[in-house]
């Protein structure tokens, strides 16, 4: 077995045991780097160098009980690394470099992790397929021809492909869950306020989420229990203990009370992916689960909801990319003219689209009928999974309603994008947790996602249930034909 | 013909001067003006991205000390919201300000008018962060964030004054309250309160409200007051001109002493307010409040009343010394001192040390004179070891030096002389010395007894015991009479 195939408690085991060394790991993966991102191109900046003086220093006995001692992680370029180019996919901060670490980052640092490099993403994590990243679209490893999805598909694709042992994403309206469900990997968006945002360069505030990407239910159990937790520096995230998330994978998931909401399985899905994702059902409730039908009556709303509510945010979000203290500047005659220019030249379509969108749902007249009236139907979603979940431990759905599309199929359809986050949506705009996992693959051989969500704080029901199906199945074992 | 009513509301921004900005660790740091630029900077008031607000909490309180001194009601839950435009001063792109829900609102300020007592009703007090400043050399534009993120407190009236005198009434007091509340220094010269004005006239005995101008920046009590009254004056003009007034938005040029649009309705922000997804709503408990109710100090007019009443001071005196807090409150640390008596005190801190104050350019707490350190000044003249005079002098060597009284008067010897048998050589010296005035004293011409008394006091550079070299004087003049 190739190093870079470990998972990163298989990986744990082996320093620890010293039969690898952190350098040797982080060399591994940093070769499989050179052999697959040529073809992936899953990263905007890798940090050879320091990532492997990280590893003999840890090697020399550096950050010895630490939880992710040696382990080479990638981090989405919307996360602030100081001193490192931190571009999130955009031309406007292309040659931006950080004077702080995320929370995120300084807490995987902290934790001994080696970060070699800062992966591709839609510009400003606006996109669901990486190719509105304003420098080069990633790959699907499994299939080179089509998207990982996104915006996280730089970090999904480099956990698929072996170029880490897993990855910090972002998912504000399923960027981390989607990405993992098109790329066969494991994804993980918590609870809203679990993780910090400071540092996280804001889309929408109000649904922004750190996630991780991981080959697997465990590990994403290790990497959340690293990065979880209040931050003084971020007032939304919430002052609760950080369980052992580890401690949840049992295995046993008998008497747990499991949804399947009727509003997921829709027409026009991918009838595989429906199959796959009942196929599970079944085998959730072969491991004892009790299955329930629940309904999310206001599902069909999340799409409308999120797209008001996200670009309003983003509208004010963006606004500080003037060109005045940081990042590009495109000179004009005037003020005026040198923001057009520099906003006119540093924004993608798909980001002055949404910003335009944002702009309108908050100007005067319009307040009320678009952005007031989003937020009301977001509290009623909100209240829809509260009810669910008086009924249901977790919830379980398909992550997406196909597998992964090909590049460019819609790059020019908006709307047709936007539908391949129609299941993800709506976790976000409860600022619930959610997770997807492997549950099969298509005839083409890609793979398929199945969603398990639980209700505000409840990752240790959700990474339980995920396990228990890991365990029982095998395909999070196949790896793609890179 | 018509007779015209102004109609006048303000917005009042003060700095709060916490240790900290708003949002962010950085230092709140006065402008002297000399500040090196963008020193007092980190990445959250530059707007870094992936930087996020955390609010200052003593920001929160001494807006609800201020809303509470202003009568306001506290609201128990009040929110944040951004208030988005481009400018190259303001980091984000947009102020975080509270619109819809702020910390207090519908209380009022009593201002003291020629019609006398007039309530003037506070819309709303809320919090909100400063922003940068700008600097034009040549056709480069500069800009400087250590204001950036300064926490603001914005008082918002109702259109309730009707002249520029009771608008400025309305400032000086609010000022005072605000210096009072320890909000900030009230250095308007720092531009620590800066104001807007929106006016507007109508026919008297009307109710409607008209359009009006908004005049922006007005950074000290006489400007606010000058352009008042002349849009006052301009409005009623081209009313009886048969014109019409349009809401605009006008700058203040004082040097020339007009008002100038600046915006046109057509041209006004649509500053697309939403709540600040960054910052969840902020609960002020009932507890919270009332510790801070308790927690407010005395107001100025409850001190003045007070003043008048306790100590029996009268009403320019009681004004002079309750108008600044740290005067106030050196006055009463003195007072309590139990060594001098309230009158005596207020007439060596309005008289002398004011002056001194003034000559320097310091305010009381600037000056290195302790009001322990005045009281045993003002008890050593009482006393009689130094006479009033020698006294003022003593205290311009205090203020200037940081010496006590103790030490300046042994150093220069400047203790009163009131050893008889030294001022009685000094006096015979006198005497003998001015034989012709000795002889007019003789013949009956006793008033020259003073002069003699003036020769005494220069012969002893001012130290000797007035009351004794009096009747020492006598003394010895009344004797030369039996020689004879």
């Amino acid at each position: 077995m190739n190093l870079y195939e470990l998972t990163i408690h298989e990986a744990r085991r082996l320093l620890d045991a010293g039969e690898v060394s952190a350098e040797e790991l982080t060399e591994a993966v940093l070769a499989r780097i050179l052999e697959v991102d040529n073809d992936v191109q899953a990263y905007i900046t890798l940090m050879p160098e320091e990532a492997l003086e990280q590893a003999r220093a840890i090697d020399a006995g550096g950050g010895s009980g630490a939880p992710l001692r040696g382990i080479p992680l990638a981090v989405k370029d919307v996360l602030c690394t100081a001193g490192v180019p931190t571009t999130c996919g955009s031309r406007i901060l292309e040659n931006f470099i950080p004077p702080y670490d995320a929370t995120v980052v300084a807490r995987l640092r902290a934790a001994g992790a080696i970060i070699i490099g800062k992966t591709n993403t839609d510009e400003f994590a606006m996109g669901s397929s990486t190719e509105n990243s304003a420098f080069f679209p990633t790959h699907n490893p499994w299939d080179l021809s089509r998207v990982p999805g996104g915006s996280s598909g730089g970090s999904a694709a480099a956990v698929a492909a072996g170029e880490c042992l897993g990855a910090l994403g972002t998912d504000t309206g399923g960027s981390v869950r989607q990405p993992a469900a098109l790329c066969g990997v494991v994804g993980l968006k918590p609870t809203y306020g679990r993780v910090s945002r400071y540092g996280l360069v804001a889309f929408a505030s109000s649904l922004d989420q750190v996630g991780v990407l991981t080959k697997d239910v465990t590990d994403a159990a290790i990497v959340l229990g690293v990065i979880a937790g209040h931050d003084p520096m971020d007032s939304t995230s919430v002052d609760a203990p950080v369980p052992d998330y580890t401690a949840a994978l049992t295995g046993d998931i008998r008497g747990m009370r499991v949804g399947v909401p009727k509003e997921y399985f829709i027409e026009g899905m991918q009838p595989e992916v429906e199959e796959a994702v009942r196929a599970a059902v079944d085998q959730l409730a072969d491991l004892g689960a009790e299955v329930v039908e629940v309904s999310l009556p206001h599902t069909d709303y999340a799409l409308p909801v999120y797209y008001l509510i996200a670009p309003a945010e983003a509208s004010a979000n963006l606004a500080r990319y003037d060109g005045v203290r940081y990042g590009l500047r495109v000179q004009g005659t005037d003020l005026e003219e040198t923001y057009k220019a520099t906003r006119g030249r540093g924004f993608g379509p798909e980001v002055k689209r949404r910003i335009m969108l944002g702009t309108y749902a908050l100007s005067a007249g319009y307040y009320d009928a678009y952005y007031l009236k989003a937020q009301k139907v977001r509290t009623l979603i909100k209240q829809d999974f509260d009810r669910a979940f008086e009924q249901v431990d977790v919830i379980v759905a398909p992550t997406t309603p196909t597998t992964a599309f090909r590049l460019g199929e819609k790059v020019d359809d908006p709307l047709q994008m936007y539908l391949s986050d129609v299941f993800t949506l709506s976790m976000n705009l409860a600022g619930i947790c959610g997770l997807s996992l492997p549950c099969g693959f298509d005839r083409q051989g890609l793979p398929i996602g199945m969603q398990v969500i639980g209700p505000a704080f409840g990752e240790e029901t959700v990474l339980r249930v995920a396990y228990a199906y890991e365990q029982a199945t095998e395909w999070h074992k196949r790896r793609c034909g890179l | 013909m018509t007779h015209y009513e102004p109609v006048i509301g303000l917005e009042v921004h003060a700095q709060i001067h916490t240790a900290s900005k708003m949002f962010c660790r950085c230092p709140v740091v006065e402008d002297t003006g000399d500040l090196e630029p963008n020193t007092y900077v980190c990445p959250v008031c530059t707007a870094m991205p992936g930087t996020l607000p955390v609010i200052n909490r003593r920001a929160v309180e001494l807006t609800i000390m201020t809303g509470l001194a202003l009568n306001c009601e506290i609201l128990p839950v009040s929110r944040f919201a951004r208030k988005s435009y481009f400018y190259p001063d303001l980091p984000k792109g947009y102020q975080i300000s509270q619109h819809g829900l702020p910390l207090a609102r519908d209380g009022y300020l009593e201002i003291d008018t020629e019609n006398g007592p007039r309530r003037v009703r506070i819309d709303n007090v809320h919090l909100e962060e400063d922003t940068g400043k700008l600097f034009h050399v040549g056709n480069v534009s500069l800009v400087d964030f250590n204001r950036a993120g300064v926490p603001l407190i914005e008082i918002v009236t109702k259109p309730d004054m009707r002249s520029a005198e009771e608008v400025r009434a309305f400032a000086v007091k609010l000022r005072e309250i605000l210096v009072y509340l320890g909000v900030n220094s009230g250095d308007m010269e720092k531009g620590v309160m800066r104001f807007e004005a929106s006016v507007s006239v109508r026919p008297v005995g009307s109710d409607e409200l008209m359009p009006r101008h908004e005049i922006k920046n007005l950074n000290s009590f006489r400007a606010l007051a000058r352009a008042v009254a002349y849009e006052i004056e301009q409005q009623i003009k081209t009313l009886e001109s048969g014109g019409r007034v349009t809401q605009e938005t006008m700058g203040w040029d004082d040097a020339r002493g007009v008002t100038y649009t600046q915006r046109t309705k057509e041209y006004a922000h649509d500053y697309r307010y939403f709540p600040e997804p960054d910052l969840p709503p902020l609960e002020v408990s009932r507890e919270w409040v009332e510790s801070l109710r308790r927690q407010l100090p005395e107001l100025p007019d409850a001190r003045r009343a007070r003043f008048r009443a306790e100590y029996g001071l009268g009403d320019f005196e009681t004004e002079l010394l309750v108008a600044d807090r740290a005067v106030a409150d050196y006055f009463e640390t003195a007072v309590g001192l139990g060594k001098v008596s309230p009158k005596t005190l207020a007439n060596w801190i309005t008289g002398d040390l004011f002056r001194l104050m003034k000559e320097t350019r310091r305010g009381i707490d600037e000056i290195p004179v302790s009001p322990e350190g005045l009281v045993d000044l003002i008890r050593r003249v009482e006393e009689g070891t130094v006479n009033l005079n020698t006294g003022r002098e003593i205290l311009e060597e205090m203020v200037a030096t940081g010496k006590e009284a103790r030490q300046i008067i042994e150093e220069k010897g400047l203790a009163q002389i009131s050893d008889e048998v030294a001022l009685r050589e000094i006096i015979e010296q006198v005497l003998d010395q001015h034989p012709a005035q000795v002889e007019q004293y003789l013949g009956g011409k006793t008033q020259v007894a003073g002069w003699l008394m003036g020769q005494v006091m220069k012969a002893t550079r001012g130290r000797a015991n007035p009351q004794l070299v009096r009747s020492l004087l006598t003394e010895a003049l009344e004797a030369r009479r039996e020689a004879r």
